[in-house]
């Protein structure tokens, strides 16, 4: 995609505002449509875009491989993390009353807090699953 | 009263054009033998999904349809086609009897299926009976999350999300064992 004009500007015209807008679905998921799964999505897409425009390679120059990996993971332990954080203070699993001083307070940390290992794991794996399928096709295996 | 009988009217258009929309694109995902062509419209077969969803009000489930089917399977479709090939096989040319069978029994059953099934917004349909009537009362006040939607998946419905996200994680592990590892150690 060399040659491209169009496409390389726009893309890059875009990737800002495509991550933002996905940070935005992220955490304004508690006040409207959105929450982690569709802002892991949105944010994975902004890497693919940039993946497809400019090549994995410099793609994986920005993401690379052992950092992806670890985020796949961080989400979900994030996620667990919080359901034992609510054993530890004297809760049950994933019970998110005990996490504050107040309960509601408690509840609207836990959910951000789940919500943004969701977004985590999703994004990573989305990227981790269009690198590979994509470095795959070029090794011409 | 007379307002709101016209936007009544004008969803069950939206949704008659949105619903034969679908229709067109399943019969061409059917006859088309470029898979190029094939996974566009599945695309767009998803976005028009998405509209549907937002006649019904549930624009959260919009949102992941555009996002995960319009978006990623896509992406993914065309990562395979370039993995494998873009032309799918010529089917064979008699009319085979059996499949055809299968499949309209099943259509049938599916279609005699959704008889039972209570009407869109039935108020007493079982799903509304049970504990939405407390999520709806208790909801935003006990977890000062206004978003219903997000306090029912995050927190009300925490176990079920977080075996959701374990299945992402495993898909995200099972690709890159399979895919990933076997093309780096063949390259050393």
């Amino acid at each position: 995609m060399q040659r491209h004009l169009v496409l390389r500007v726009t893309t890059k015209l875009l990737m800002p505002f495509i991550l933002l807008f996905a940070l935005y679905v992220q955490f304004h998921g508690d006040f409207g449509p959105g929450g982690g799964f569709q802002a892991g999505v949105i944010f994975g897409a902004g890497f693919i875009l940039y993946a497809l425009v400019y090549g994995v390679e410099n793609a994986r120059l920005v993401a690379p491989d052992y950092v992806i990996r670890v985020l796949i993971a961080a989400g979900l332990l994030l996620y667990v993390g919080v359901g034992f954080a609510g054993l530890f203070f004297g809760g049950k699993f994933l019970d998110y009353n005990v996490l504050a001083s107040d309960p509601v307070s408690g509840q609207h940390l836990g959910i951000l807090l789940v919500e943004f290992g969701v977004g985590t794991t999703v994004a990573a794996t989305m990227i981790t699953i269009f690198f590979t399928f994509a470095a795959r096709g070029r090794d011409g295996s | 009263m007379a307002r709101q009988e016209g936007g009544r009217l004008i969803e069950i258009l939206v949704d008659i054009v949105l619903l034969s929309f679908l229709a067109v694109m399943a019969v061409g995902i059917l006859r088309l033998r470029s898979l190029f062509a094939v996974v566009m419209l599945f695309g767009i077969y998803s976005l028009i999904s998405a509209g549907l969803f937002v006649t019904m009000d549930a624009v959260d489930v919009a949102f992941t349809e555009a996002a995960v089917g319009g978006g990623i399977s896509t992406v993914l479709m065309l990562g395979t086609l370039a993995l494998t090939t873009d032309r799918e096989k010529e089917p064979l040319g008699n009319l085979q009897i059996l499949p055809l069978l299968a499949v309209l029994i099943t259509g049938a059953a599916l279609i005699y299926g959704t008889l039972d099934m209570p009407s869109f917004g039935d108020p007493q349909a079982p799903v509304h009976l049970h504990v939405a009537d407390r999520y709806i009362a208790e909801g935003p006040s006990a977890t000062g999350v206004p978003n219903i939607v997000t306090a029912v998946l995050a927190s009300y419905r925490g176990y079920d999300t977080m075996g959701e996200l374990t299945v992402i994680f495993t898909a995200g592990i099972g690709v890159m064992l399979l895919l990933g590892a076997g093309a780096r150690r063949r390259k050393d």
